[in-house]
């Protein structure tokens, strides 16, 4: 190693896969439901679907995380998206599709995807 | 990109208790349920919650299992990795409140600690460089090569009042002083990691939890004394230890973070490591360096100080683990940020292994000042058992112990000194009534006898008469001249002995005898052990009015000592009786054998 640029590139790096280890309230957490009923309306390909979106977008400040039943089975699956001081947004039905459009509109320009949301649906 | 880490303790506490084959079977199913891609294992060193190990935490939520076993891994994968749902019955009962969760770093363990030779260990995987890096890791060792003279360097190490934290306390910025200004074509850095006080492993998890700090650390050293190797003394019975520094020396080499013209600075270093066999005299410095030259370990006379003549006759600086680890934070984090914690003489943390009878046996880091109360009320949490705390052993077999009265005590190295204990490197032995002190003296005693090199005539004869007097005592032989003859003899090899292991060796014997004479002289007087512990000075005996006749204890005697038919008065032969205590321990239920 010649340099302290070399030392911080590393770091940098290294820094990025372990984000999902601090105890920081700042992250903004996206949670899966992974019970029975959300696992068999297929919430695997959206969580996956997730994941690979949040990497592929180098988005530091997220963790994908899965959660059980939130008692809404019908609307399986579901995706909660939690942020410090905002109000919980609840995606439901979701598919690996619609996971992009959220990623991109939601988690990077902070517009809800209000056509997801459980409240569009119930209504 | 994982959405999970599973960080589980690859210490060697949580090793012994199978933590090896928790990770084996995680892998395993995490591979049959077609998570391996998204969830990562990851062998971390030591939590510090020793008592409740194999310990597993889950990120992002943070979940802490305790005492987790084979058996549970499906489980934790099913309900937890699967589906989201932590498994509540394996969480640490400290982090669980009514409805809530509490974070770790809330739980009476973690609230008072203040972790900095400690700060990675548990949170990285030691065998991967890169997680060293990413917390900030090699910064220190860069900004020393590329912004810092030698001097300076050394200048912040005085600054920050970081004291040597292997037992003596000597200022460790001075001690780097005395090696910078001697001039000699070679010198070295060595790390004394030849832990060997009983009940002492903070080096050994620094060692197993963060090597790379021990590795940038010493390369620090070296470029501020103007030394290009560096030795690592490491007990062979440290094996995960050693296989983890083995495993970081290789990953910096690769990095070019030991080599030659390390940050294109022009400084080269290099690293060795040298096992030790394991005898106690090899943690004396000079007696170290004998050892790593190839030759029996024996300590030689001081001066010449190691920094003016030390490995190989040349000037050596030698520091121990812990003190290596807190050089990193100290140049990163200024001076000032390292002497904002501790005591006025005693600067920053220390940490101590909590061990004997204690609830939370394992390792603590806390700022310097802190109380034996706290430590052991708070952190430790209390004495198990509805027993009374007595007192606590700090330094090994070269300390004292603190009685009761005493237990408001901040700690640090001058208060301990001036109560006759002395801050060792860092074990801490809770003692209850339970406990009989001069049995815990002639312990430690033995001991050093065993571990005497044999070079001095104070040590090697002196320790052993000691032993002698109070095997005598605890035999209930002694007369109390006895206990005036080895007080003496106590001062005579403490003032005599050439290094170390012989000057300290009587301190456990003085500070008892200062603290708990009377139990002594019950010893001695009454022929008495007042907490039941020395086989000779006592006797079971069956309670007449108590006995019911169910024959459990003459059936548990393993001498035939009992005798008594069913439904009758049982009674001990005295003279037959090896004081075993099974005959007590069958009698549970009743209460009827007694130790008088």
């Amino acid at each position: 190693m010649k340099t302290i640029e070399e030392l911080n590139a590393i770091r940098e790096k290294a820094k990025a896969t372990m984000t999902v280890r601090e105890d920081n309230v700042d992250v903004i957490r996206v949670v899966v439901g992974m019970a029975t009923c959300g696992i068999a309306a297929g919430a695997r390909p959206v969580l996956n679907g997730f994941m690979e979106e949040v990497a592929r977008r180098k988005l530091g400040n997220i963790v994908v995380s899965q959660t059980g039943c939130i008692g809404m089975c019908q609307y399986e699956p579901i995706v909660e998206v939690i942020e410090k001081d905002k109000e919980k947004v609840t995606y439901v039905r979701m598919t690996a599709d619609r996971v992009a459009r959220v990623v991109s509109d939601h988690l990077v320009n902070n517009n809800v995807v209000t056509e997801f949301t459980v409240g569009a649906i119930a209504k | 990109m994982y959405r999970s880490h599973v960080l589980v303790c690859g210490g060697t506490g949580c090793t012994s208790s199978n933590s090896e084959e928790i990770i084996t079977t995680l892998e395993e199913q995490l591979v049959e349920k077609g998570l391996a891609d998204e969830i990562k294992v990851i062998r971390t060193g030591c939590f510090g919650l020793c008592a409740i190990g194999p310990i597993m935490i889950v990120y992002p939520e943070g979940s802490f299992y305790s005492e987790v076993k084979v058996d549970d891994i499906p489980e934790i994968v099913e309900e937890h990795l699967l589906k989201g749902r932590i498994v509540k019955r394996l969480l640490y009962d400290e982090t669980v409140e009514t409805d809530t969760i509490k974070s770790l770093n809330e739980t009476a363990f973690y609230k008072k600690q203040k972790r900095v030779a400690l700060r990675n260990c548990g949170v990285i995987n030691p065998e991967s460089i890169e997680e060293y890096i990413a917390l900030d890791g090699y910064q220190a060792l860069a900004k020393c090569l590329t912004g810092l003279k030698p001097a300076e360097v050394i200048q912040i190490v005085k600054d920050s009042g970081l004291r040597g934290r292997g037992g003596g306390g000597f200022p460790t910025g001075l001690k780097w002083e005395f090696t910078a200004k001697t001039e000699a074509d070679q010198k070295y850095v060595v790390c004394n990691a030849d832990e060997g006080d009983p009940g002492a492993f903070m080096d050994r998890s620094v060692l197993e939890g963060d090597p790379h700090c021990i590795v940038e650390s010493m390369t620090i050293c070296g470029y501020a004394v103007g030394a290009t190797e560096g030795y690592v003394y490491v007990r062979a019975e440290y094996p995960i230890a050693v296989n983890r520094l083995e495993v970081a020396i290789k990953q910096a080499k690769e990095q070019g973070l030991l080599g030659k013209n390390i940050f294109g600075s022009g400084f080269d270093f290099d690293l060795h490591i040298r096992l030790g066999a394991g005898a106690f005299v090899c943690g004396e410095e000079t007696a170290l360096m004998t050892s790593i030259e190839g030759n029996r370990g024996e300590p030689r006379p001081r001066p010449p100080y190691p920094a003016v003549k030390g490995l190989f006759g040349k000037p050596t600086t030698e520091n121990n683990v812990e003190t290596f680890a807190n050089i990193p934070q100290i140049i990163l984090h200024g001076a000032e940020s390292f002497a904002a914690m501790g005591t006025e003489k005693s600067k920053g943390t220390k940490v101590f292994a909590l061990g004997g009878n204690i609830k939370n046996t394992g390792l603590v880091e806390i700022p310097m000042g802190t109380t034996l109360r706290e430590i052991v009320e708070e952190i430790g949490g209390g004495i198990p058992n509805g027993h009374k705390f007595k007192a606590a052993q700090t330094g090994g077999p070269s300390g004292g112990c603190i009685p009761n009265h005493l237990i408001d005590t901040p700690i640090d190295y001058d208060n301990l000194t001036a109560i006759g204990c002395m801050m060792g490197s860092g074990g801490l032995i809770v003692m209850d009534d339970t406990n009989c002190m001069v049995d815990i003296a002639r312990f430690f005693l033995d001991f050093t006898v065993d571990e005497s090199c044999g070079k001095c005539a104070p040590c090697r004869i002196g320790t052993k008469r000691m032993l002698e007097m109070l095997d005598k005592i605890t035999h209930g032989t002694a007369e109390l001249e006895d206990l005036e003859k080895l007080e003496e003899l106590a001062l005579y090899v403490k003032e005599n002995s050439l290094c170390g292991l012989g000057q300290t060796a009587p301190n456990p014997v003085l500070s008892t005898m200062k603290f708990f004479k009377d139990e002594y002289i019950a010893h001695v007087v009454d022929k008495k052990c007042p907490a039941g512990v020395c086989k000779a000075l006592l006797n079971y005996y069956i309670d007449p009015k108590k006995c019911i006749g169910c024959t459990l204890c003459a059936r548990a005697c393993p001498v035939d000592a009992i005798a008594g038919v069913p439904k009758g008065l049982h009674v001990i032969d005295t003279k037959k009786c090896i004081k075993c205590g099974a005959c007590m321990d069958a009698c549970k239920k009743v209460k009827a054998v007694s130790k008088v």
